[in-house]
């Protein structure tokens, strides 16, 4: 059995869990604990490990979905998971600007860590008080060439194209470093 | 949609730089414990202000700049007051009083002034509408952002915000391919100059800062005003190696690992 893995990174409370949750075939393993800590409380669990979700492509392929922890105290743990993964998802909470700043510096950290293709998904593009997608390309600092994609981490089709079009990324990668 | 937030989470300099690149048009209100106030922009370009309960009418503008006397003043106030801007302003330059120049200076220091007491905010809320264009019966400016945003990063203190915009010293810059950024308009000081004249995406901002005897704070903060005004951008350094790419399919062909990931592909289709 094969297993390839694509990680989904993210500033805290960005929709990590719930962007797995969403797609997993298994109840997604995650390492939730009560937040204490006032500043912290817009939920009220967080993840402290990772996140664990898994697809299964075929009778020999699986896919390994893992999503990071948000608080920075535990990013010793993103480049453990981020050996080896095919590709990344960057989640943005696109109603919350005061985690942009956050998300480009994850962004990069990530980019340093392995340059393996990558997409950024704004979440909660269903609300009312989300930014434009545009605006926040600009505030993100995006190169116009990088796909943001408007994101709803609950809805299924949301996130299957978010997934996709990650994996079309991937995949012209590899076929233009074919040939 | 929503363009809205805190000025401590997200700065003026940041919002001018969002404005700035996207040419947005409407108006920026921002509200803090004590006062209001609110910039108007068209395409980009800053139009028009208001600070408080100030009079921010032109007659006071002029006023404030020495422009017109406390009698002409309150002459004005007086009998003016059907009067919009627009009128006013032709009616002192048709009369002699001020010439068009002086006017357009006015506003333009008036606008100046207002943006510098505004990046005092540390904190306050904003909102950008879209749908409020620049007040009709004033007369609008078009002046660019590129300057007042500069103005802006040098004010910054925040020695812990530099460090998470610009984190690392190992990047290089380049500028922009924006033909409307001309950079010879801006008003750099001899230092942010001297930098400019070093951006290539071959020098990292510490050999920069070596070369010309800069601390990691000074470069930081000119790096800063210089990508938040638009005119360069954050690039890899050519020169630093290249990481290997860590592989994704361990032990596959090329045509295997495309393979593989068409197969992904068609399985998540099909959730």
């Amino acid at each position: 059995m094969q297993t390839v893995k694509m990680v989904v990174t993210g500033p805290f409370n960005a929709g990590k869990t719930e962007f797995i949750k969403t797609v997993s075939e298994i109840d997604v393993v995650s390492t939730e604990r009560k937040i204490t800590k006032e500043s912290e409380k817009v939920k009220d669990t967080t993840t402290v490990a990772m996140d664990f979700g898994r697809i299964t492509i075929d009778d020999d392929l699986v896919l390994y979905l893992f999503g990071t922890p948000g608080q920075r105290r535990f990013d010793f743990m993103w480049e453990i998971l981020s050996e080896g993964m095919l590709g990344f998802i960057v989640m943005v909470d696109s109603c919350r600007p005061e985690t942009f700043r956050e998300a480009r510096s994850i962004l990069e950290t990530f980019r340093a860590y392995a340059p393996t293709p990558y997409v950024v998904a704004a979440n909660k593009q269903d609300r009312k008080d989300a930014w434009d997608l545009e605006d926040m390309r600009i505030a993100l600092r995006l190169d116009s060439t990088v796909k943001l994609l408007p994101c709803v981490a609950t809805d299924k089709e949301s996130v299957k194209k978010v997934l996709l079009e990650l994996l079309y990324q991937i995949l012209q990668e590899m076929e233009e470093g074919a040939e | 949609m929503a363009l809205k937030g805190n000025l401590r989470d997200f700065s003026l300099t940041q919002l001018l730089n969002l404005i700035h690149l996207a040419k947005k048009s409407g108006t920026l209100f921002m509200e803090s414990a004590q006062v209001k106030a609110w910039l108007a922009f068209r395409e980009g370009k800053l139009a028009y202000g208001k600070y408080g309960d100030e009079d921010h009418s032109l007659a006071a503008i002029l006023y404030n700049a020495r422009k017109l006397n406390a009698n002409q003043y309150r002459t004005i106030k007086e009998r003016g007051n059907s009067m919009n801007d627009k009128e006013l302003g032709l009616l002192l330059v048709n009369a002699g009083y001020v010439s068009q120049q002086e006017v357009l200076a006015s506003l333009q220091e008036y606008l100046k002034a207002l943006v510098q007491r505004l990046y005092a905010w540390s904190e306050g809320t904003f909102y950008f509408n879209g749908e409020t264009l620049p007040p009709q019966d004033r007369i609008n400016l078009r002046l660019n952002l590129e300057n007042l945003i500069i103005e802006g990063a040098r004010q910054l203190k925040e020695v812990e915000q530099l460090q998470d915009e610009i984190p690392s010293l190992d990047i290089a810059l380049k500028f922009r391919e924006r033909p409307e950024t001309d950079v010879h308009n801006l008003r750099l000081s001899k230092e942010e100059w001297r930098v400019v004249s070093f951006i290539n995406p071959k020098n990292t901002l510490k050999q920069i800062a070596q070369a010309l005897r800069m601390n990691e704070i000074e470069i930081r903060r000119v790096a800063y005003g210089l990508v938040q005004a638009g005119v360069v951008e954050m690039v890899r350094s050519e020169t630093s190696t290249p990481r290997p790419i860590t592989p994704g399919i361990p032990n596959a062909t090329p045509q295997e690992q495309v393979s593989l990931v068409k197969r992904i592909i068609q399985r998540i289709r099909s959730l």
